[in-house]
């Protein structure tokens, strides 16, 4: 025989045989028999290399951070090197968006693939406080619903673009966009009657229910007061940011209460210049994505 | 009376070397087929070629991490096609499970890499060192320049086989040629390179060092097999009331005598075994099925004019029945039983499922999604519209053209974001999202019912197939 002799081969009663861990299900009782040589060293290497691990690994945590380990590895410096991997490699594709010419840009599908789901990116970060994640706006609330095909300031790929780079009625952007309508009621401009009558004036230019006297005569108070920014015919005027108002959409609601008290309070919102905190590439990319979003022009 | 207490055993159970015999015999012979063919199949597969034409490789099968994608043959897979891997895994685990009922661990015996491995090493090693007694020698004997050159030589082999079975696994994963030549120009990836070195040292280290040791301790298995296994399923046994009291012939004798049983103790089925264990003490965990014990005990038998099957493929209930004086059943009765055929109903069920899912698939997919964030936008002129966002796969190596249309009963106008036309076209391989608005006009009934059913028809007009997409279409409900 080439093996040495085991003993619980050999004696069935060998003490190695009566060894049991002293638990006992039912009578059944549970052997202590020793492990496997390989086994038992494979455990404690594991041991030695958890040890070694924590010398060079972050490992025990503390209050503000946890021990950061002789080889200096860190998953933020990680992540940063990532983010600028990332950005080395889209450096070629964002030169190329800045440069091309916005009226054009669509033909490109690389571009606009490219543009797209950065600008989607960008739109989520910074754009949906106000316009909601699905770019709709907040109804009757002031904030624009950019899906729609009415458009205030324009609707064009460069009109887009030079509203997010220059925003609206802010006071840090010179160049921003720049409207005021006047509040009639407040600043007692108009009569409360002439006011009622301009209201139904307009509900008469939208189509809605209105009262066919009042609403003549209210013509003649728009046609003086208002027609200069909303033109004669009610349309409005991007040039100078008037909403058209015989459409069916309304930036602040429709019906006749709320075309009375924007007559009276004149509200306007207030969107950044975005020049101050994105790239050019990133604004490129959101108008390219909010251009086709549904109501590009 | 002395009250010490014994030294208590080490906790170490150093492995006990095992140096198998060389057998021959029908189940030997069957076990060098399955080998080569395991193998063969293995190392080769890679190599196969399957033209599929422009953009798509060229490799028969091929996993295709970076592109996502499987290829097998004529078949490939995308990843939202992952059924057809569940439903191979499935069909793997109830083959197991057939196959295990009705001939016990005949796959740990005769098809598991473990045991494959491990017989081709030993095999390696007989060449090199000689057989069992020879390495028994080599064993014991003090290093010399004899056992450092068979040592050397043995190990060399071993790894340049582990080096082939790691190499032999990266090459599932991209084009073969290419890789072989980065590998051999060391071009190729790191992660390459890393997995061929585990690879091969775990062939190294399980088929040359561990070998029983995993099946023992590492491989769960032969427990799960324990609760698989019943009175019907065959396993290998040793006839103990024909072959008890064993004994060794005396001198002279050529077959045992009349008080004898009919084991003449030869050792003949130790010796051969691979897992180092005696089957005449019954049935065993450790015992791998792989039928070595029952050439070597048929050769013995056949020597001392005996009749063969004192080891055997038996069942629980052949015992029972033989020890009564009765004959044993049938293999075939062994294998066909209610509880075989139910899995090889299933079995063959989930197979036919699939082979049927293969040939009704489509060569494109279409997933729509209707934008809910609105669920609809008023536009100036007071119609409203709806957004669907199209996924649009084209799995054909060609650039697709898609025509879009619908079927409602509704007026209501369609329109693809960015094109005048009602044409969607994807590059080849490639998924592309296209909007798509449904626009109904004011006051139309569309527009004005809170859901209006509408299916959108994708049509690729020269292989003429098309899918459809039953959705709604949501009005402005005031």
């Amino acid at each position: 025989m080439s093996r040495k002799p085991d003993p619980r081969k050999s004696d069935p009663g060998s003490e190695l045989n009566a060894r049991t861990t002293g638990h006992q299900w039912d009578g059944i009782e549970e052997w202590d028999n020793p492990m496997p040589r390989w086994w038992l060293w494979t455990f404690y290497a594991t041991i030695v290399w958890a040890l070694i691990y924590v010398i060079l690994y972050p490992a025990w945590p503390l209050i503000t951070g946890a021990t950061p380990g002789l080889l200096g590895f860190s998953t933020r410096a990680n992540v940063a090197a990532e983010i600028e991997r990332f950005e080395a490699a889209n450096a070629p594709i964002r030169a190329r968006l800045v440069a091309a010419d916005l009226e054009t840009v669509t033909q490109d599908p690389e571009l606009v693939s490219f543009a797209n789901n950065a600008g989607a990116a960008v739109f989520r970060s910074h754009c949906s406080q106000c316009h909601g994640s699905g770019a709709a706006g907040v109804s009757a609330k002031g904030y624009p619903n950019l899906l729609d095909d009415d458009w205030i300031w324009g609707g064009e790929m460069s009109a887009i673009h030079t509203t997010i780079t220059h925003g609206i009625r802010n006071t840090t952007d010179p160049d921003a966009r720049f409207s005021q309508m006047p509040a009639f009621g407040r600043d007692e401009l108009l009569e409360p009657a002439q006011i009622e009558a301009v209201a139904q004036h307009v509900l008469a230019i939208s189509g809605q229910d209105h009262d066919a006297a009042l609403a003549t005569e209210g013509a003649a108070i728009f046609a003086e007061n208002c027609a200069s920014c909303h033109g004669d015919e009610g349309k409005g005027n991007r040039d100078v940011g008037a909403p058209n108002l015989t459409d069916a959409i309304w930036l602040y609601g429709g019906d006749k209460d709320a075309i009375t008290y924007q007559i009276v309070n004149a509200r306007g919102g207030v969107m950044p210049n975005w020049n101050a905190r994105l790239s050019e590439a990133d604004i490129r990319s959101v108008a390219i994505y909010v251009h086709g979003l549904g109501g590009g022009e | 009376m002395s009250t010490q207490t014994p030294e208590p055993p080490s906790l170490y159970a150093a492995r006990e070397p095992v140096f198998p015999r060389r057998v021959k015999g029908n189940f030997r012979t069957l076990k060098w087929w399955i080998m080569g063919i395991t193998l063969g199949i293995y190392y080769l597969t890679p190599w196969i070629r399957w033209e599929r034409g422009p953009n798509l490789p060229d490799q028969a099968v091929l996993i295709d991490l970076a592109g996502r994608r499987f290829f097998f043959f004529m078949i490939e897979i995308w990843p939202y096609e992952f059924y057809f891997v569940a439903g191979l895994l499935i069909m793997a685990g109830l083959g197991l499970f057939l196959f295990t009922s009705a001939l016990g661990r005949v796959w740990c015996g005769y098809a598991c890499p473990q045991t494959v491995w491990t017989d081709l090493f030993i095999l390696v090693e007989r060449w090199i060192e000689g057989d069992r007694n020879a390495r028994i020698r080599l064993f014991r004997q003090d290093w010399n320049a004899e056992k450092i050159r068979k040592r050397a030589i043995k190990f060399t082999v071993w790894f340049l086989i582990g080096l082939a079975t790691g190499g032999a696994w990266v090459f599932y994963f991209t084009d073969a040629p290419t890789l072989l030549h980065q590998l051999l120009t060391f071009s190729a990836p790191p992660a390459a390179y890393i997995t061929m070195f585990l690879l091969t040292m775990t062939t190294f280290v399980f088929g040359g060092f561990m070998r029983e040791q995993i099946c023992i301790y590492a491989c769960p298995w032969p427990r799960i097999q324990a609760a698989m296994l019943d009175e019907d399923s065959l396993t290998v046994a040793y006839r103990d009331w024909r072959g008890e009291p064993r004994g060794k012939l005396h001198k002279g004798e050529t077959t045992p005598g009349e008080a004898q049983g009919d084991c003449i103790d030869c050792m003949a089925c130790v010796n051969v075994c691979p897992m180092g264990i005696d089957i005449r003490n019954g049935q065993q965990l450790a015992c791998i099925t792989c039928a070595l014990c029952i050439d070597a005990c048929n050769d013995v038998m056949d020597k001392i004019g005996k009749p063969r099957g004192l080891i055997d493929y038996m069942a629980l209930t052949d015992e029972t029945a033989e020890r009564a004086g009765k004959p044993p059943k049938s293999v075939w009765k062994h294998v066909f039983r209610p509880r075989t055929i139910l899995y090889t109903a299933l079995w063959a069920g989930v197979g036919i499922a699939l082979v049927v899912a293969l040939f009704i698939r489509t060569d494109m997919n279409v997933n729509v999604t209707p934008v809910r964030n609105p669920t609809f936008v008023t536009l100036s002129d007071g119609s409203i519209r709806n957004a669907y966002d199209f996924r649009i796969i084209n799995k054909h190596g060609e650039d697709r053209d898609f025509y879009i249309y619908i079927e409602t009963e509704r007026s209501m106008r369609l329109s693809i974001e960015g094109t005048a036309e009602l044409r969607v076209t994807v590059p080849a391989n490639q998924t592309k999202t296209q909007r798509v608005y449904l626009t109904a006009e004011r006051g139309s009934d569309a527009a004005t019912d809170s859901r209006s059913p509408v299916t959108f028809w994708v049509e690729d007009r020269i292989a003429n197939e098309r899918v459809s997409y039953a959705t709604n279409f949501n009005g402005k409900d005031d």
